[in-house]
């Protein structure tokens, strides 16, 4: 832009100069006040792009960066709620202490298994729509709408709405099951029942959001790849399975990297979904996630430095995350 | 504003869909091909599993605790909705929730529109030392979820002592790195640089040129983006109720999810707080769902 904004600039001075009376010298008043306007909008296009991204930066720096890094020092410290501002420096105490709690391995299985359970159902189903959205329909906008109405309700209107369709008694969930022979499911007090209907909330209110974006990655693709296969005599099932699907890798890799870190940071719905145990995810902690551990940890029991031990553990499975996403999107780059 | 965020190169690939025809329609799958009769029962069986919870909360809203009590579930309307919005919307105090959910969420939207933009066109047309860089690490950043830094942020809230006020929540919300991803991808293709020249030759600084040129060309994702990031705001729940009690100041996901939480124990009650709270954002995506839908696919294209 440096150079654009150069011959930009020419005209204004190449502009003035015939213009202006011959009759002599221009007085150096007038030189002066070119070469500043020149030298301004050197400046102008030298500058002005850092002083545009810099909002940004700075405020990321403020109230994400900084408190990022401001939490792995506070995890080597003993910090209480009741006075956040006063730190005692205790060294890795923090991380032994979690790592020696029980509720920590079984809040960081919960989080895996109802990462998986929501995830994956999750995904495929998109898929599914994404792949009915992506014909040539009536009122096509509609079906697109109604599929993105649970990504318009909260968290917490979800979930309470769920609690209620869930309920062991009365819920319509299982007065269903009950209707075909099975019989009432505690959903709340259960281990898998509950992780299966936390994660239907996660499912219910993000599949059609992950339609939209395959559909989206699904009108990029080229209909010659189609038209060759179908030549081939490859039939409708082939031609999803050998040309939608690998062209769909990126996108796939990207909503799987994507879930998986929203995964990792499920909070609202465990908390909500029992909203009488709260923080400990269900009596006996079978729904408990990392977040609502790292909650219960620094809001419950008011250990702010425990706290923050446990969101850089999450931290760090998030970089491996990262890592094993980079090494996969690399190799996919290579084969294609 | 009618327009959608569909980038301008989709048209020639239409045309070019139409145009090919040499194999019998129903051997290809794909965008050109029209959904038969299973296509829609699939999609009605969806298109009810997603409104469902939706209009069953305005049934149980409708009827009161002692029939949420009962087997079978009401499957229709009954006679107390209004009597139910009315003593929820009092008891969640959802009023001053509503007021304060537009101040953060508006401030919020308002503010990453906007820094979205000039960030965006400063990634998109600009050339300056360190781009390159500077663009991947707002896409790093995309990657690091907020929640990770609620403690520090936590300790800072309570150091300026701003519990139970609405900047602790408004601060944290004003930067948003999809924003910037996404206005960057937008006015990478919706901006001819010769426009821009054009503007410069006229003797246009920078800054008039973000207001004039810029600010124009990118209203439609403008518009989309405030909308997404709108929602957002207005359903965001973690930090909020960190730092927001019901009596002091909540938001409407923190009313709400207080009337969950014990000292109502009447279901009807609860269900007419969370419709309350849902139904302004249902109302904006029925009126604005076709341009939402357009950025949602819009953003993922080069995801």
């Amino acid at each position: 832009m440096a150079t654009r904004s150069d011959t930009a600039a020419s005209p204004v001075k190449g502009g003035a100069a015939p213009g202006r009376p011959q009759d002599g010298s221009p007085t150096d008043k007038e030189a002066k006040r070119r070469a500043k306007l020149s030298r301004r909008w050197q400046r102008d296009a030298r500058w002005s792009p850092y002083a545009f991204v810099s909002p940004f930066f700075l405020l990321f720096a403020a109230f994400g960066l900084f408190p990022l890094i401001w939490t792995g020092w506070a995890s080597l410290h003993q910090v209480e709620l009741t006075a956040p501002t006063d730190m005692n420096w205790v060294g890795l105490k923090n991380y032994t202490r979690i790592f020696d709690d029980d509720f920590f391995w079984n809040a960081a299985q919960n989080t895996l298994t109802i990462g998986i359970i929501s995830t994956v159902p999750q995904l495929m189903i998109a898929m599914g729509i994404a792949h009915i959205l992506n014909y040539k329909l009536r009122a096509s906008t509609f079906w697109r709408v109604a599929m993105l109405a649970p990504y318009a309700t909260s968290i917490a209107a979800a979930t309470l709405v769920f609690v209620l369709l869930f309920g062991r008694d009365y819920g319509m969930i299982n007065w269903a099951l009950d209707s075909v022979g099975i019989d009432p499911i505690a959903w709340q007090d259960d281990k898998w029942p509950g992780q299966i209907a936390v994660s239907t909330i996660i499912i219910w209110r993000w599949t059609g959001y992950n339609a939209l974006i395959y559909l989206a990655a699904m009108q990029a693709i080229p209909q010659d790849l189609y038209e060759s296969a179908a030549l081939d005599g490859a039939s409708r099932w082939k031609q999803f399975l050998h040309v939608t699907l690998p062209s769909l890798r990126p996108t796939i890799l990207f909503t799987v990297v994507v879930s998986t870190i929203g995964a990792s940071q499920v909070f609202g719905e465990p908390l909500l979904f029992d909203p009488n145990k709260g923080a400990s995810g269900g009596a006996e902690h079978q729904f408990q996630t990392l977040g609502l551990y790292l909650y219960e940890q620094g809001w419950v029991n008011q250990h702010l430095g425990r706290a923050s031990a446990i969101a850089w553990t999450m931290f760090a499975i998030l970089i491996v995350i990262g890592l094993i996403n980079h090494v996969i999107s690399r190799r996919l780059r290579a084969s294609s | 504003m009618t327009t959608t965020v569909t980038p301008p190169e989709t048209t020639p690939v239409e045309k070019q869909q139409q145009r090919r025809s040499r194999l019998p329609k129903s051997a290809r799958a794909g965008g050109t091909l029209h959904g038969g009769p299973i296509a829609y029962v699939i999609l009605i069986v969806f298109t009810l599993v997603s409104l469902f919870p939706l209009v069953w909360t305005a049934i149980a809203a409708s009827r009161d605790n002692q029939r949420l009590a009962q087997t079978p579930p009401p499957f229709w309307f009954g006679s107390n909705l209004f009597k139910n919005l009315e003593i929820a919307w009092t008891e969640a105090n959802l009023g001053e929730a509503f007021l304060n959910t537009t101040i953060v969420a508006g401030t919020s939207a308002v503010t990453i529109v906007v820094l979205s933009t000039v960030a965006g066109f400063a990634f998109a047309k600009l050339r300056f030392r360190g781009r390159n860089a500077l663009m991947l690490v707002v896409i790093g950043t995309m990657m690091i979820p907020p929640q990770l830094s609620i403690i520090p942020l936590y300790m800072m809230v309570a150091k300026l002592d701003w519990t139970d006020q609405l900047q602790a929540v408004i601060f944290p919300s004003l930067v948003s790195a999809f924003g910037v991803f996404f206005m960057r991808q937008y006015l990478l293709q919706a901006l001819p640089d010769e426009v821009i020249e054009a503007a410069r030759v006229d003797g246009a600084g920078s800054w008039r040129v973000i207001w004039h040129v810029v600010f124009p060309a990118a209203r439609p994702a403008m518009a989309v983006l405030g909308m997404l990031m709108f929602v957002q705001a207005w359903n965001d729940f973690l930090w909020p109720f960190l730092v927001l009690t019901q009596t002091g100041n909540p938001t409407v996901q923190v009313a709400v999810a207080g009337l969950g939480r014990g000292y109502t124990p009447d279901q009807s009650l609860i269900m007419a707080g969370a419709l309350l709270g849902t139904l302004p954002l249902l109302l904006v995506f029925a009126i604005f769902g076709k341009q939402i839908v357009g950025g949602i696919m819009q953003g993922a294209v080069k995801g």
